[in-house]
Formats: C-alpha cells, sequence, structure tokens
C-alpha cells in the first residue's frame, strides 16, 4: 500500500507508457476481428518481427551513439522499419493462412487453428534463424544477425535515458515522453483514418454488415488486407516503442506482449477501436498498481483477475463490442 | 433490355432456391416479382447483386454478361439494391449512410453526390431532420427509408428493392409507393419485390409471380391484378 502510495505518479506514467504499447498492438486484434469475427493470433508474431526490422536496420546503419538531429533520424528510421516489416508479415499472413480458408468457406475454428500455427512458425523461424545461414556458411559471417537466436537481442545503444522534468516526484524521462507522444499521434491519425477517409468507412461498413458494405461496391477482400496492413503499421510503431522501453527483442517477445494487448482489447470490448486504446492504458497502469500492491512478480496475475472482473460486470468490455456500435 | 435473367438456378447447399428463372426488366420500367414467403423472391434479389453465387443461368446488364462479377463491382454499373431487413449500418449515423451509398460513385467527389443527397433529403424529410442520428437507434421504419435513401445516392440505372414497405404504417406505405413512382419517373428502372401485392401490381408496368422458385406465370400490372387465380392467391380477393 506504501509502495503504491509513494510511487503513485512514477506507476501512473510508466503504467501508462507500457499500455500505449499495449493499446497500440491491440488495435491489430480489434480492427481484424471487427472485419472478420476472428482472433489473429498470430498478430504477436506481426509485432516482434518488427522489432528485429528495427534493430537490424540500426545496427547495419551504426547507429549506436547518434545525437542530435542524426538521433532523430534514426528513431525515425527505426520506426519507419518496424512499421514496414510488421506492415508486411501481417501481409503475407492474411494471403498465406486466412485468405484460402476464407475463399473455401472454413468454419472460424479452422482459421483459429490456422492462426495458432502460424504464429507458432513465425516465432520458431526467427528461433532458428541461423540455421538456413548455417547451411550456406554465412552464419559466422552475419553472426551480429543471426547468431544466438534464441537469446535476447539489443537494441543499439540509442537513447539514453534522461530526466526531463519532475512530476509529482517522478523524474518524467525522455523516452517515457517519446513513447507517449508518438503513440498518441498514431492512434489519433488511426482514428481519423477510420472515421473520416472512404477506405475507414469502408472498414467500418464491412465491420457493421459485410453484405450491405459489398451492395454498396466495397471489396470485401481488399478491406480485410486493409485491416492487416493498418494493424501491422500499428504493432511496427509498437515495436520500436517497445525497443526504446525495453530495450531488447528475442524470437518470442510477442508471446506474453500479445497476450497482453488481445487482453486489453478484449478488457476495452473487442472490434471496438476506442476500446482497444482505452484497453490497453487501463491494463498498463492497473498492472503496475498491482505489482505495487501485491509485489512485482504477480504482475501478469493482476492483468488477467481484471480482465475477469471486468468481463464478469461488462461482458462485451468496457465499451462494448464492434466497430460499429461506439461509432469509431 | 436493361437487366436479362436467363435460366437462373440457386442453391444453399442442397436447396434450390430458385430453379430456372427468366425474367427481363426494360429500361424505364417498374417490375415487381410476387410470391409467397420463401419463393425466392430475396435470392433473386441477392443474386442479381451478386451475394449469392449462381449454379446455373446468366444475368446480363445493359447487354453484358455479369453472372460471376464480384458484388462490389456491380455499384458502379449502376445496380443499386435496398435489401430486406433494410441492412443499414448501425452505428453510422444517418449522413454517414447515405455518404456509403455513394461510395462506388466515379463522380462522388463532384456537386452530383451533393443534389442526390438533397433529392433523398426532399423524398423522405425525416432522414433529414435527423442527419446526425445513429441509424442503429433509428425506428424500423426510418431504417428503411435510409436503405432506400442509401440505395438512391448511388444514382442506379437498376434500382432493386425488396420489400421496402416492410415494417412501415400503412399511410407510409402509400407514401413509399408514391417515391417509388417518382423515382421511376425521374428515369431509374425498379425491379420491386413486394408482399403488398395489390399495390406492387397497381405500380408496376409489369410483374412476374414466384411459386417455389419458379415462374409460373408474367403479364403486365394490370391483367395480373385482374386475374381471379391471382387475387384469390395474393390479393386476398379485395382489390
Ligand atoms: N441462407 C439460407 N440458407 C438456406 N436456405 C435458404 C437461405 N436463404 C433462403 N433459403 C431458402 O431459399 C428459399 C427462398 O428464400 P427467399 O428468402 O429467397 O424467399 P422470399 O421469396 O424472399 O421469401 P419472403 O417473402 O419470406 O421474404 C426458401 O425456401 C428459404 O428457406
Ligand atoms: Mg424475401
Amino acid at each position: 500500500m506504501n509502495l503504491l502510495i509513494h510511487h503513485f505518479w512514477e506507476l501512473t506514467i510508466t503504467g501508462l507508457t507500457i499500455g500505449a504499447i499495449y493499446a497500440l498492438v491491440a488495435l491489430g486484434y480489434t480492427l481484424v476481428y471487427g472485419v472478420l469475427r476472428l482472433i489473429n493470433f498470430a498478430h504477436s508474431e506481426v509485432f516482434m518481427y518488427g522489432s528485429f526490422a528495427a534493430v537490424w536496420v540500426l545496427m547495419a546503419l551504426n547507429a549506436a551513439g547518434a545525437t542530435g538531429l542524426g538521433l532523430v533520424g534514426f528513431l525515425l528510421l527505426g520506426g519507419i522499419a518496424a512499421m514496414a516489416a510488421s506492415a508486411l508479415v501481417a501481409f503475407i499472413l492474411e494471403l498465406v493462412a486466412y485468405r484460402p480458408l476464407r475463399k473455401r468457406n472454413s468454419p472460424p475454428l479452422i482459421a483459429l487453428i490456422s492462426a495458432i500455427g502460424a504464429s507458432f512458425v513465425l516465432s520458431e523461424a526467427m528461433g532458428l534463424r541461423d540455421k538456413p545461414f548455417a547451411w550456406l556458411g554465412l552464419d559466422a559471417k552475419l553472426a551480429d544477425y543471426v547468431g544466438r537466436p534464441r537469446e535476447n537481442t539489443p537494441l543499439p545503444a540509442l537513447l539514453h535515458s534522461q530526466k526531463l522534468f519532475n512530476f509529482f516526484g517522478y523524474n518524467v524521462t525522455n523516452v517515457d515522453v517519446i513513447i507517449l507522444v508518438s503513440a498518441i499521434i498514431m492512434m489519433v491519425v488511426l482514428d481519423q483514418f477510420v472515421r473520416r477517409s472512404r477506405l475507414g468507412r469502408g472498414i467500418r461498413a464491412v465491420a457493421m454488415d459485410a453484405e450491405s458494405a459489398a451492395l454498396m461496391g466495397v471489396n470485401h477482400n481488399r478491406v480485410i488486407r486493409l485491416t492487416f496492413v493498418i494493424g501491422g503499421i500499428m504493432a511496427g510503431g509498437a515495436a520500436m516503442l517497445y525497443l526504446l522501453k525495453i530495450g531488447v527483442t528475442r524470437y518470442n517477445a510477442g508471446f506474453i506482449l500479445g497476450i497482453k494487448a488481445f487482453t486489453a482489447a478484449v478488457l476495452g470490448g473487442i472490434g471496438n477501436l476506442r476500446g482497444a486504446l482505452l484497453g490497453g492504458f487501463v491494463l498498463g497502469v492497473a498492472e503496475n498498481y498491482g505489482s505495487a500492491l501485491v509485489g512485482s512478480q504477480w504482475k501478469d496475475v493482476v492483468a488477467f483477475v481484471l480482465l475477469i472482473v471486468i468481463l464478469l460486470f461488462r461482458p462485451t468490455g468496457l465499451l462494448g463490442e464492434s466497430l460499429g456500435k461506439a461509432r469509431a | 433490355m436493361l437487366l436479362e435473367v436467363d435460366d437462373l438456378c440457386v442453391n444453399y447447399g442442397r436447396i434450390e432456391a430458385i430453379r430456372n428463372v427468366s425474367f427481363t426488366v426494360g429500361e424505364g420500367e417498374v417490375v415487381t416479382l410476387i410470391g409467397a414467403n420463401g419463393a425466392g423472391k430475396t435470392t433473386t434479389m441477392k443474386t442479381i447483386s451478386g451475394l449469392r453465387p449462381v449454379r446455373a443461368g446468366s444475368i446480363r446488364f445493359k447487354g453484358e454478361d455479369i453472372t460471376s462479377m464480384p458484388a462490389h463491382d456491380r455499384p458502379v454499373l449502376g445496380i443499386a439494391q435496398s435489401p430486406e431487413g433494410r441492412g443499414v449500418f448501425v452505428g453510422m449515423t444517418v449522413a454517414e449512410n447515405l455518404d456509403m451509398g455513394a461510395y462506388a460513385r466515379v463522380d462522388r467527389k463532384t456537386k452530383a453526390v451533393k443534389d442526390d443527397l438533397d433529392r433523398v433529403y426532399s423524398l423522405f424529410p425525416r432522414l433529414s431532420e435527423r442527419q446526425t442520428q445513429v441509424a442503429g437507434t433509428m425506428s424500423g421504419g426510418e431504417q428503411q427509408m435510409l436503405a432506400i435513401g442509401r440505395a438512391l445516392m448511388a444514382r442506379p440505372t437498376l434500382l432493386l428493392l425488396d420489400e421496402p414497405s416492410m415494417g412501415l404504417a400503412p399511410m407510409l406505405i402509400q407514401q413509399i409507393f408514391d417515391i417509388v413512382t417518382e423515382i421511376n419517373q425521374q428515369g431509374t428502372t425498379v425491379l420491386l419485390v413486394e408482399q403488398n401485392a395489390a399495390q406492387a401490381l397497381k405500380r408496376a408496368h409489369r410483374a412476374y409471380i414466384l411459386e417455389t422458385g419458379e415462374v409460373v406465370r408474367e403479364g403486365t400490372g394490370a391483367e395480373l391484378a385482374a386475374d381471379p387465380a391471382v387475387k384469390a392467391a395474393y390479393l386476398g380477393g379485395d382489390v
């Protein structure tokens, strides 16, 4: 209790930063669920590939130690690399793991199995990435990239956490600010895109009534592809922010984070964009408070107890299900 | 002929919903399909819009074979439908729903769309009053108006109306049929499915009667309305 009171603002702000990352990843789950009524379990791997893309690009460019404008450029570049890689993985995932099933009208359970299978394949492919290079005899040369594939891979030392200002006793760092500001920018852009643009309306239309959407001339497959790609972009952005916060990634980095983000999506009301955002922040903060109260080893337990309690009282999540009802 | 449906067969799994259905709709006509529940009217409408796959037969629109064209490519050709059960986007506002109606239009950024919007609002003043209301909170009748208005926003050559009077109060039914006639006089061809056979026959140039998935009779609206067998089966004998 004391811990919670004394570190309240620290817990809140660091909770919001991890919550922002959950929220960005949660958007991918919720978007795809909205249009396909499918939990894309491989979305966690979409995130993980983005994190590696950022690390590798920054390694290849010798970004470590950059300052000033160079630093800003590298941060942006890392983010863009992550977004591009995640979007690409999401795109391929839809093409390979889901579209063939949809064409044959397979039952939802089959798609779920396909999703879980794709998740393992993607994760293990990253975890065994040294092997194909070893067969080619390139593993020594590329050791920085593919060596020790099951260990942590650190982000090149770029941004050093620095105190920026004091907020009720907690020293807010540059990393906190960067994470929160960039996450919020991404969220606002997405929200406006979905609400205002023609394609965004198409996404909402498909989510609300796929047949009517087709009658309006909305191309169902294109909308689905688009939601996977947008979800990927958001996950890629989240991956870069995650690296800034956590500093390392690994082949199974998506696992727990994916479950948390999925929890956030359900917490907010799956299929509901603003719900996913709210769910992410609530989960991140609640986890922090919870671990201050009962010990940090209980963090994940707290997250899921919270989920269960909220669903008991609000079975469709905080803001209710569907891209439609909550108008976002 | 604007629309030519030839020997159309559509199945749901092993169930044959319609069998060898043939009919035509000429430019500028109002044509109605009449039939009991389960006769296959909605299936026919959905198939024309491309929502159901065709097992056999063909659909031609403006002379072009569209039998296997994806549904989302058809609005651009000039086919719009107000579906049975309305199918409005419940989470969108009235204005957004109407905007969706113009989704496929090539001229969607021009003033033409604005003019059509004004026309829809003047046909349905209720929609104009409720532009910012979320469609899901509107009454059934209001949603029906919205579905028709949304279809009109596509500025279709061929307007498919599946039970536009469903759920409406008698006074409004009259009004909807007046609007159908008005739309038709403004140059839109209409294919109309109705439970309200008396009204439909009165408004239609020609009509087809569907029974258990097959066309059993055709004729002008007046002819069928006067036919004793049709009267007995569909008009309750009191026209
Ligand atoms: N999704 C479906 N799956 C299985 N059978 C269906 C499906 N939709 C319709 N049918 C069957 O196809 C036949 C035609 O149905 P349809 O909806 O076209 O009738 P309708 O003439 O529009 O009837 P109503 O006047 O009640 O609207 C019916 O026997 C119906 O049971
Ligand atoms: Mg019907």
